[in-house]
């Protein structure tokens, strides 16, 4: 009974899976949504050549040493046996060592962190209680729940928080990564094909979490996504450091919206803004300091630098 | 400053129906059950006999209920919110507003890890432990006392702030800076922290006092290598423990900081660093895994090796491999968060640091497996939670496995499939285990075996439940689906979450059928009585004691020659031997020292979360006087005389053990 339940179970969930994946992170539209994929698979087929034999063999063995089935063989004192347990220690060890060398390369292969081949382009993402407010520095506009970007093109994601912890994730596109108070971190994703994706905050910050999502557009050309920032030029908002403000109180489910202009250097202004207030600096000289030194941590918050 | 601090009526949501009702029904409840204590005249033995109680199997057996109680509660929740997901998708709000969700899955993951799990781990040690070394209690009687009121009033405070303000709105991680005063100006963080420091500090001091028993205690002839493998996993967690359990402390003293003493050291400005409270939470809540799975791993191994009539397969190996995995849960936590931003030489170096793990634990697996080869299986129902593990966990492993390689995890982390794996290792691994360890060891702390067919009813509705309630999960989390979301509003999304709710009910009827089989027991104690002291013919001491065995375990304490003393000693004849004479045998007396010091730390922490400092001076003060009392009380043991001995023996051996063969 256990076994057919089992079986049923996996079976359905394969067929659905694979009918309905559509919009997750099985149905990419990125070349680095699409290696992960692919290492989730490799990764899975590998460990299943364990794990059935574990499945099969505690069915089995539990089915024919039963107590009832007398005629097996029975033998209460044997316990050790050196050849079942080198094969019970090596064959997960080999598993795990190939997994580990797929590891070891995929996590570089896949950093991040690590810049995509081709020019990119950078866009500036900024949590928010409770929304998404991405910088286009290059275009000079800013925009709130809608990211846009042509296809084909790598996107340098430059990523910090207003206030709480969230986490910027595109699921069809590929990897996440935090966002966090007075730190920039990274992220490079490209779109392999147009197409709206969803996009939202993958941790949880709040009261408002379940609303932060957002779509992300890519055009299908440059000229298409240069038509769109025009477009978002003629509005008239700028979007200024008070303004900035205005935006940043809590707010749930908000509506796309655009500004035309943005202050210069609005990011790092976001970034830099809980390092004024610190007690302990009274003059100038060691605020530089501590500025400087900040400076060269928020580039890369945890990052550890050796192999730069 | 007001006389009750930051405490007023407003603190109690009496606008919440859910909130109101379940506070009338526990109130109801808590009346009929002062009302049948008072008409049956047992507060006396209550009190003298359970709540003061300083013999570990007691408290072992509080320890379960209180995990039991917390099962339901920790339960309720997970019923609201699989309802909740159920009811508002495509854009529906569903039934519970955020302000009240967010609190709900925060209670039930700090429920259930912290009020169901370990005290239900620490109370199955509480009562097999000692009685597997051939000891008489644990080193620290009244120290075990006072762990099980630390973690029963961590429990209360909880429990309380359903009524009394509200509970974390952080997830049960509480990272900072939600969980900081800016952005949680609420008590409900104050509720996490005093009820997880105090909770912590009981089960930090129940390592400390369990490490001591194993290294000082044993029965003469048990070497370390000789330690039944349920002791020798308990002991690996309690290692876990002492180590670990610190560094909560720790990482919860300075977010109190925060909060109460404008410190800043995981708040964004001011120099704070909220990855520094994650790398401290985490280096705990690895290790914390591990302390629930591992004694659940051992009671599948005295369970295997009871119910296949047969010595366990590599027994060295599993200690090993217990040894690998309390080691190396050490140097992993950094899996928890490969999406903050940290170099691929880190990332990888932890990802491959987890997956190796695999390897002892795979090896684990396989030793079970040959301890099946060539044995005799009974199919009871410890037999079936442990082979309904086997299947499971092996599942919920490959998916952890997966989830630790860095690539993979950029795109699941935080997803639904991460709530589908750990549920699969913490209900398949470690309540699976407890529960196996529940059926396996209940005649021996109650004297009457559990009825099976109920038992079996609940096995599988539980592990169809299973199956039904989180598989979806894995799928929704390919899908997109990101855990804590409050509504969804996505068609593809729907038939999962209708599914996984349908789970959850499955597992509800399994938690019936087991109030049901307590009750069918109970009721049916006279048939299901254990006369023997070895219902199952046991390999390890415990089963050498009658059931429940005497408060002093052993009247002589046994002398042991093998890793499985007790089929030793049954094999050689050596068994329930009347002794002509006894030595007199030395006992803690009974203390309320214990309880009282868990009711004014309960006051203080209550007071402390309310900023009514002047109670919360004097429940620290009395905390502290009862302990002084305590520590210059001499009198704290008492003797039990020869011919009492003889005579309880005697009574025993007369009541039907004679009859039991090797």
């Amino acid at each position: 009974m256990l076994i057919r339940n089992l079986c049923n179970i996996a079976l359905a969930s394969i067929v659905l899976i694979l009918s309905g994946c559509e919009g997750g992170v099985l149905d990419p539209k990125g070349q680095v949504g699409i290696d992960e994929k692919n290492l989730i698979i490799i990764a899975t087929v590998l460990m299943l050549l364990v794990v059935i034999p574990v499945i099969v063999m505690t069915l089995y063995f539990s089915w024919k040493y039963k107590d009832t089935r007398t005629h097996e063989v029975y033998a209460p004192k044997w316990a050790h046996s050196n050849k079942i347990e080198a094969v019970v220690w090596a064959v997960p060890i080999i598993i795990v060592i190939i997994l580990g060398v797929i590891t070891w390369e995929s996590t570089h292969r896949l950093d991040p962190y690590k810049p995509l081949d081709g020019k990119h382009i950078t866009i500036e993402v900024v949590s928010l209680n409770w929304k998404w407010l991405f910088i286009y520095p290059e275009q000079g506009i800013a925009t709130v729940n809608e990211l846009v970007f042509p296809a084909n093109v790598p996107v340098e994601y430059k990523i910090t928080s207003e206030s709480t912890m969230n986490s910027f994730f595109i699921p069809q596109l590929g990897s996440q990564i935090y966002s966090m108070a007075g730190m920039e971190t990274k992220l490079h994703l490209i779109a392999n094909e147009p197409g709206t994706f969803k996009g939202f905050s993958a941790n949880y910050s709040g009261a408002g979490f379940s609303g932060m999502k957002f779509n992300a557009i890519a055009t299908p050309t440059q000229a298409d996504f240069d038509k769109w920032v025009s477009d978002v030029k003629a509005q008239k908002s700028t979007l200024t450091k008070a303004e900035y403000y205005e935006l940043a109180k809590a707010s749930e489910n908000n509506p796309v919206s655009y500004y035309g202009d943005v202050e210069e250097d609005l990011f790092h202004t976001i970034i830099m803004k809980y390092m004024a207030g610190m007690s302990g600096m009274k003059d100038m000289a060691s605020m530089k300091k501590m500025e400087h030194k900040i400076d060269k941590n928020t580039v890369q918050p945890s990052h550890i630098q050796g192999e730069e | 400053m007001p006389f009750l601090g930051n405490l007023t009526l407003d603190a109690i949501p009496f606008h919440e129906p859910i909130i109101m009702v379940t506070m009338a029904v526990i109130v109801f409840v808590g009346l009929v059950l002062f009302a049948l204590i008072t008409k049956y005249k047992k507060w006396g033995i209550l009190w003298r006999e359970w709540i003061t109680s300083v013999d570990h199997k007691r408290l072992g057996v509080m320890y379960i209920l209180l995990a039991l109680i917390m099962l339901f509660r920790g339960f309720s929740d997970a019923i609201m919110m699989r309802s909740q997901l159920a009811l508002a998708t495509s854009g529906a709000a569903g039934y519970l507003p955020p302000e009240h969700y967010d609190q709900i899955f925060t209670a039930h993951g700090v429920i259930m890890i912290i009020f169901m799990a370990m005290p239900f781990m620490v109370g199955l040690m509480n009562i097999v432990l000692p009685l597997q070394i051939g000891a008489r209690d644990v080193a620290f009687p009244f120290l075990n006392n006072l762990s099980f009121w630390l973690t029963a009033s961590g429990a209360i405070l909880i429990n309380l702030s359903l009524v009394f303000g509200e509970f974390a709105k952080t997830g049960w991680v509480a990272y900072p800076p939600l969980s900081e005063l800016s952005f949680s100006p609420g008590v409900g963080v104050d509720y996490y922290i005093w009820a997880l420091q105090i909770s912590g500090l009981g089960t930090l001091l129940t390592a400390v006092n369990f490490l001591v028993t194993v290294f000082k205690m044993r029965a003469p002839g048990m070497t370390l290598m000789k330690m039944p493998i349920f002791t020798w996993t308990c002991t690996w967690a309690n290692i876990l423990i002492a180590a670990s359990f610190p560094i909560l402390t720790a990482v919860l003293a300075m977010l109190t900081l925060d909060r109460y003493m404008d410190f800043h050291f995981f708040t964004n400005d001011g120099g704070g660093n909220a990855m520094m409270y994650i790398n401290l939470f985490w280096a705990w809540g690895h290790p914390e895994v591990y302390i629930l799975v591992l004694p659940a791993f051992g009671v599948f191994s005295e369970v295997i090796s009871t119910f296949t009539s047969k010595r366990l397969f590599g027994y060295k190996s599993m200690i090993y491999a217990s040894g690998a995995i309390s080691i190396l849960g050490f140097i992993v936590w950094l899996h928890h968060f490969f999406t903050m931003g940290s170099s691929a030489n880190v990332n990888a170096f932890f990802g491959v640091m987890t997956m190796v793990i695999a390897v002892p634990t795979g090896v684990k697996l396989f030793n079970w497996l040959f301890t099946i080869y060539r044995g005799r299986l009974r199919t009871t129902v410890p037999v079936l939670w442990t082979l309904g593990f086997m299947v499971t966990f092996t599942v919920g492993g490959m998916t952890g496995v997966l989830l630790a390689i860095p690539g993979a995890d950029y795109v699941l982390h935080n997803s639904l499939f991460l709530i589908a794996h750990f549920h699969n290792t913490i209900i398949g691994g470690a309540v699976f285990g407890y529960l196996a360890g529940f059926a396996f060891w209940f005649p021996k702390a109650m004297g009457f075996k559990l009825n099976e067919y109920w038992g079996k009813v609940s096995f599988w509705c539980w592990i169809v439940g299973f199956f039904v309630a989180f598989m979806p999960l894995y799928v929704l989390g390919f899908l997109g689906m990101t855990r804590r979301l409050n509504h969804t509003n996505n068609p593809d999304w729907n038939i999962w979450l209708y599914i996984a709710a349908v789970g959850a009910v499955i597992i509800m009827f399994g938690i019936i059928a087991q109030v049901i089989q307590l009750y069918v027991s109970f009721r049916d104690r006279e048939a299901l009585d254990d006369k023997t002291g070895d219902p199952w013919n046991g390999h390890t001491l415990e089963w050498a004691t009658s059931s429940p065995p005497q408060a002093y375990n052993f009247a002589v304490i046994p002398h042991v020659d093998d890793i499985d003393a007790w089929t030793d000693m049954k094999e050689k004849g050596q068994y329930y031997q009347s002794k002509a004479s006894y030595s007199p045998i030395h006992m803690p007396k009974n203390t309320s020292a214990g309880v009282f010091m868990g009711a004014t730390l309960s006051v203080f922490c209550f007071a402390m979360i309310w900023h009514i400092w002047w109670l919360a001076i004097v429940g620290l003060v009395g905390a502290i006087g009862v302990f002084i009392k305590r520590c210059y009380s001499n009198d704290v043991d008492y003797y039990v005389q020869p011919e009492e001995i003889a005579k309880t023996e005697e009574a025993y051996n007369l009541s039907g053990r004679e009859g039991v063969k090797a």
